[in-house]
């Protein structure tokens, strides 16, 4: 992974010194409020319902044991033990003191961390794709390309105070896992017919009130040019995106209100002012950026998988083996997950404890390494298949081998109305709920995959327009209902889900969420996975089911 | 009391410029005002006969609206209506690199002194807070946040990646 030199280094300690200083006199009274607001922000600081928040990057989703290491131990000394990884690869502490802040900050920068524009009206956290690196379906590995960005966005002096936040993904492989079509700017590496890499650009996607799946406005970006036409991107909705309503200041409704093609004439306006100027990338940077993300020194490994020989129950381990254990490009190796989804624990969440053992797990199994991924599990990406057995013998230990990834019970999940101030109701209660109902693992590998977002309120950090099945807490009148969407999804087949109907009571949720799988199961047709079944058969049979009146 | 800085955090004791309002009905623009863009560009030989040198554009204003006059300006103002509308940042960058606009560039209006560094990495030289945090404030630390910048601007071209060693 990217290793800070001196310069990367200077920056984030100049930068602990500088928020310092905004705390000292923000507490002193020499900072208003809402002067205050978007400095603390742009570390990452809000203020919530009960406590401060703190939302930390992790930068593309890599993650270091020493980093683990170190967040465990700011969870145990600055906050309550435990840390929840959010729908963007970031982790959130729930109950820092303000006035400790800097002192967090300071500790995160010996490991290379920090809440830099984790929040915010600016370029936040880039995202990607957990299996960057290692997947069988890789065009190109997109992790460079996110470092180049990464430092880019950085304290971008021009974009520090955007109209509204500004979300970048990029995908480096056939199936899209990074949600690119969902986001302000995505970024999709690919090979042109001459064989050079370059970038279809989409501009804006996004979730929250107004969700929209993006469009392309560039089909082949050759690299060099890829902060240039980022910088004109950025420039264009700096200048043009509204203001004056927070609600339609997003780069999608500009873009919709322009249409695609004139925005994306105005771009390239902008950059042909711009490219091949200083900022075009040279290729000795664009080695230096790949020399960070080489393959670890894995074995030769020839024999064949062996990961099944084991004198372990047998049904538990191959359902772990089946579910949590993908596949590599390396022979002789797989990628884990580790999932943050048991029932009874706010989806994502992990203790001090766990981010240790999780260092440890990386340490032994997977070159010290992991990912976190949107939806808020941890992979171990390079992992020996014949060290299967035993790994799952340490993760059910620590709790993370709940066989259950990408199933019903895997949900992405916010934090809601228990700790979100935004949030119209909760979303955690709802979680534990469903998992309570569908416990039974046949019945959820019988299901198969499908994907379950819950958000709290419409800004949508739960992704619930994405989901296979989207839950949305609503208020009426000071009470909590939630409101059903069907057909979302977030890979390749992007698509926002429609609203299933009235919306129901919290208690009622867990039932709904049976019958509508009811519909699936007596649907179905050879081995389609709910979505297919859903999109072939519309919203019709679903509602019927849903609302018909009692007899 | 508002206070006029350099890029250094100095304090300009004598501001040579007039900020005329929005509304101004006075007649000429003489030699040191900074006239509204729109005033500006109505009448831009000032009361000299020659062309008046002080411009101020709202953050919404097209710099592109000056294009050809920049050689003989002396000063453009921008005004920051607040100091979250971060389109003064844009609009510096492209009257120092598109257009090469040499005078004075000044950010006017609602900044906070946390602005300052990025401000001055856009191409703003002077700086006119409204209102001061406190007596004894020196801003001289806000210029000098960081020594390292990763990005292409106004105040260093060069990219980092063209300057790492």
């Amino acid at each position: 992974m990217y290793i800070y030199d001196h310069y990367d280094q200077t920056l984030l300690l100049q930068r602990v010194a500088q928020f310092r200083r905004q705390t000292e006199s923000y507490l002193a009274g020499e900072l208003a409020d809402e002067e205050f607001l978007p400095l603390r922000l742009q570390n990452g600081l809000y203020i919530q319902r009960l406590a401060p928040m703190l939302r930390i990057n992790i930068p593309y989703g890599m993650l270091s044991s020493a980093q683990l290491r170190k967040l465990a131990h700011i969870t145990r000394v600055y906050d309550k033990g435990y840390a929840h990884f959010t729908t963007r690869q970031n982790i959130q502490l729930n109950w820092p003191q303000l006035e400790e802040v800097p002192d967090i900050l300071a500790e995160l920068a010996e490991v290379d961390m920090h809440g830099i524009q984790s929040s915010g009206n600016c370029i936040r956290n880039i995202t990607s794709d957990e299996f960057a690196g290692i997947g069988k379906d890789e065009i190109e590995d997109p992790r460079p390309w996110c470092e180049i960005i990464r430092q880019w966005a950085t304290l971008h002096p021009e974009f520090a105070f955007l109209p509204r936040k500004f979300k970048i993904a990029v995908s480096g492989a056939q199936s899209d896992r990074a949600a690119i079509q969902v986001h302000d700017i995505g970024l999709q590496l690919l090979k042109n017919k001459a064989g050079e890499t370059g970038f279809q650009v989409l501009v804006g996607g996004g979730l929250g009130r107004t969700p929209m799946i993006g469009e392309t406005i560039k089909q082949f970006l050759p690299p060099e040019h890829l902060l240039t036409y980022l910088e004109a991107i950025l420039r264009v909705y700096n200048r043009y995106g509204r203001r004056d309503n927070k609600y339609k200041a997003r780069i999608k409704i500009l873009v919709k209100a322009w249409t695609a093609e004139v925005f994306a004439r105005k771009v390239e306006e902008e950059w042909h002012h711009l490219k091949d100027g200083p900022a075009t990338l040279t290729g000795q940077e664009i080695v230096r950026a790949k020399s960070f993300f080489t393959a670890p020194p894995y074995e030769n490994i020839v024999c064949g998988d062996s990961s099944h020989a084991t004198t372990e129950p047998v049904l538990a381990y191959s359902r772990w083996r089946e579910r949590n254990v993908k596949t590599h490009k390396t022979p002789g190796y797989c990628a884990a997950f580790l999932s943050l989804k048991p029932t009874g624990v706010a989806p994502g969440d992990v203790t001090d404890r766990q981010l240790e053992a999780i260092a440890d797990l990386a340490d032994r199994y997977s070159f010290g390494e992991v990912r976190v991924t949107h939806q808020q599990n941890v992979v171990l990406a390079d992992v020996k298949q014949s060290d299967l057995p035993e790994l799952w013998l340490k993760a059910k230990e620590m709790g993370f081998a709940t066989p259950n990834i990408g199933t019903l019970t895997d949900m992405i999940c916010c934090p809601g109305g228990d700790f979100c101030s935004l949030a119209n109701a909760k979303s955690i209660p709802i979680a534990e709920a469903i998992q309570r109902r569908f416990d039974d693992m046949d019945y959820l590998y019988d299901i198969g995959d499908i994907s379950l977002n819950i958000s709290g309120c419409m800004n949508a950090c739960g992704h619930h327009h994405v989901g296979n099945i989207g839950i949305l807490g609503v208020d009426k009148k000071g009470l909590e209902f939630y409101q059903i969407q069907l057909g979302g999804s977030s890979g390749n087949d992007a698509a926002l889900g429609g609203v299933l109907g009235p919306s129901f009571f919290a208690t009622e949720v867990p039932e709904i969420i049976e019958k509508i799988l009811q519909v699936y199961v007596d649907h179905r047709v050879d081995g389609e996975q709910f979505i297919d079944t859903q999109r072939r058969i519309g919203m019709a049979p679903f509602k019927e089911c849903i609302y018909a009146k009692a007899a | 009391m508002p206070r006029l800085l350099d890029k250094t955090g100095n304090t300009i004791e004598h501001d040579l410029w007039q900020i005329l309002p929005e509304d101004y009905a006075g007649g000429l623009i003489n030699a040191n005002q900074l006239a509204p863009l729109e005033l500006w560009l109505k009448q831009r030989s000032g009361e000299s006969g020659q062309q008046a040198p002080g411009v101020w554009l709202n953050s919404d204003d097209e710099p592109e609206a000056l294009v050809g006059h920049y050689p003989e300006l002396s000063c453009i103002g921008i005004r920051f209506a607040t100091f979250m509308d971060g389109r003064g940042f844009s609009v510096a960058r492209l009257i120092r690199e598109r257009y090469g606009y040499q005078g004075e560039l000044r950010a006017f209006g609602y900044i906070i002194p946390d602005q300052l560094f990025f401000l001055a990495r856009c191409g703003f030289d002077t700086f006119l807070l409204d209102t001061t945090p406190a007596q004894d404030f020196n801003p001289q630390p806000y210029f000098n946040d960081f020594t390292v910048t990763y990005q292409s601007c106004v105040d260093q071209p060069q990219p980092l990646f063209r300057r790492r060693s």
